[in-house]
């Protein structure tokens, strides 16, 4: 059974978010909303500090607590394990924004373009839709459909691959089907120290984040 | 825009939500001390009728916030998981026996409608308890603070209503007593359940709040009651304050904790990468 999971690895972030405009442009979010953003980390103090850039977005939980708490169903989980949400079911409630620890999920109430009246782009791709329920990152799921159906594989072909990891100039995040174990991001994984984020609440993020490589035996 | 790893307030849900928790609790606490104190026609259906206006105000009040209210009734598809969707079929039945007790005035159908407004007082603690996102409400004892504090306004309101016009009951008054007991204890365990998880901020909101709860909504009610025991002349002033005191510090409670409490999980890293030579 295909899992689809991402992994960043935070060793080769430099902060550029190339990935954030990519997901802009892939998924025509407003103003705002950012479905994949990059933190930017001081930690420490002076002298002493460390800096850290850190993709985050939805994380695809294995348990996701925004689809247990969801009172109209909108919020779904398909079996290769990406969250998706119907916006023709949401009722705007936001009770899934609240119930996400990762911050990852939107509301917009009102239309809002990046220049006050919509460019011809953004008239293009305006979807009524959207508005006033929940949005969040896809993993671009219509690029791997339409990708997987094409019989390319996703995390490989770009064209099957989401936006993100396709504009990505480090090469810090990677996607792929972690049940695979020949897989680029099981490779990764395999090779590699990595965390997920607030693991301890038991959410099972499918988002991996790479620190530093495996200790020699 | 940067967003560090300190937790900011959540955004999503304002006064409006909070309001659902605010009139729900009091008017099911009220339908659950008006259907087993004993009282009878027009005074029971008054009471019923105040109960279910305040759960409906409430109600009323989050259709407002919410994205799509033209699709208020998709809240209802999910019951297998959502305590969301819980409280609004507990909102129902409340509503159709609440009605239905009034109608007739009829005591077992009134008492009915209370116990549903004690698995709606329920449902609206877990809904809180829930919401993963949120470390000061994520806490299971946070459900039965609002529990308790649902019982407690509920019989606050109907100690304070029923001194307009006589002196209450004394199993009334033992059973507000009782309740104004559990709030306290029911805060105590919270406060001490999110010391370690919420937010520095959210931490300072909840203890002014829970400062009044204790000293103006445990402490000073109680006081008045005894008050009202031994002193015959004052006794419905003080139990009218009792009553009072008692709704509005679970209000403000409630009110601090939606709005004001809310930090949300923020960022954390376990490790930090490790670039370059070690």
């Amino acid at each position: 059974m295909t899992r689809w999971a991402m992994v960043a690895d935070l060793r080769r972030c430099v902060g550029c978010q190339t990935c954030t405009a990519s997901c802009k442009h892939a998924n025509a979010t407003p103003p705002g909303v950012q479905w994949r953003r990059v933190l930017d980390l001081e930690v420490g103090e002076y002298p002493a500090v460390k800096r850290a850039f850190v993709p985050v977005g939805c994380m695809h939980c294995d348990d996701p607590p925004c689809m247990e708490v969801c009172p109209s169903t909108a919020t779904r989980k398909r079996p290769d394990g990406i969250v998706t949400i119907d916006y023709d079911l949401c009722i705007g409630c936001s009770y899934c924004a609240v119930a996400c620890p990762y911050q990852a999920r939107y509301k917009t109430d009102r239309a809002s373009f990046a220049y006050g009246e919509p460019t011809p782009a953004e008239e293009q791709r305006f979807d009524a839709k959207r508005l006033a329920v929940a949005t969040k990152c896809t993993f671009c799921v219509d690029r791997i459909d339409a990708g997987t159906a094409k019989g390319l594989t996703p995390g490989i072909d770009p064209e099957a691959t989401p936006a993100c990891v396709n504009a990505c100039i480090t090469q810090t995040m990677s996607f792929g089907d972690i049940e695979d174990p020949h897989s680029n991001v099981s490779q990764l994984l395999a090779e590699n120290q990595h965390f997920r984020m607030h693991e301890e609440l038991g959410t099972g993020p499918r988002f991996y984040y790479i620190w530093d490589k495996k200790e020699e035996a | 825009m940067s967003y560090g790893p300190k937790p900011w307030h959540q955004s999503n849900w304002d006064f409006r939500a909070a309001l659902n928790f605010i009139f729900g609790g009091a008017g099911a606490g009220l339908l659950v001390v008006a259907a087993f104190s004993g009282l009878a026609g027009d005074a029971l259906r008054a009471e019923m009728l105040l109960g279910m206006a305040l759960i409906g105000a409430g109600l009323i009040s989050v259709w407002f916030e919410i994205g799509r209210p033209l699709r208020a009734i998709n809240v209802g598809f999910n019951p297998f998981t959502s305590w969301m969707t819980r409280e609004s079929f507990a909102a129902g039945a409340v509503f159709a026996l609440g009605l239905a007790a009034a109608w007739l005035g009829s005591q077992p159908l009134a008492q009915a409608a209370a116990l549903t407004a004690l698995v709606f007082a329920y449902c609206q603690g877990r809904i809180l308890q829930a919401a993963k996102g949120i470390p000061a409400w994520r806490v299971p004892a946070l459900a039965w603070l609002n529990f308790t504090t649902a019982l407690t306004e509920g019989a606050g309101l109907f100690v304070a209503l029923a001194t307009l016009f006589d002196t209450p009951a004394k199993g009334v008054l033992a059973y507000f007593s009782l309740a104004l007991i559990a709030r306290g204890l029911a805060w105590s365990t919270y406060r001490g359940s999110v010391a370690k998880s919420a937010a520095r901020p959210a931490l300072a909101a909840l203890d002014r709040a829970g400062k009044i709860l204790i000293q103006f909504g445990t402490i000073a009610p109680l006081a008045l009651l005894l008050l009202g025991l031994f002193a015959a002349d004052v006794a419905r002033i003080a139990l009218l304050l009792a009553g009072v005191a008692a709704l509005a510090t679970g209000w403000q409670f409630k009110f601090v904790l939606i709005t004001r409490a809310a930090y949300n999980q923020g960022f954390a890293l376990p490790h930090l990468p490790v670039r370059g030579t070690r």
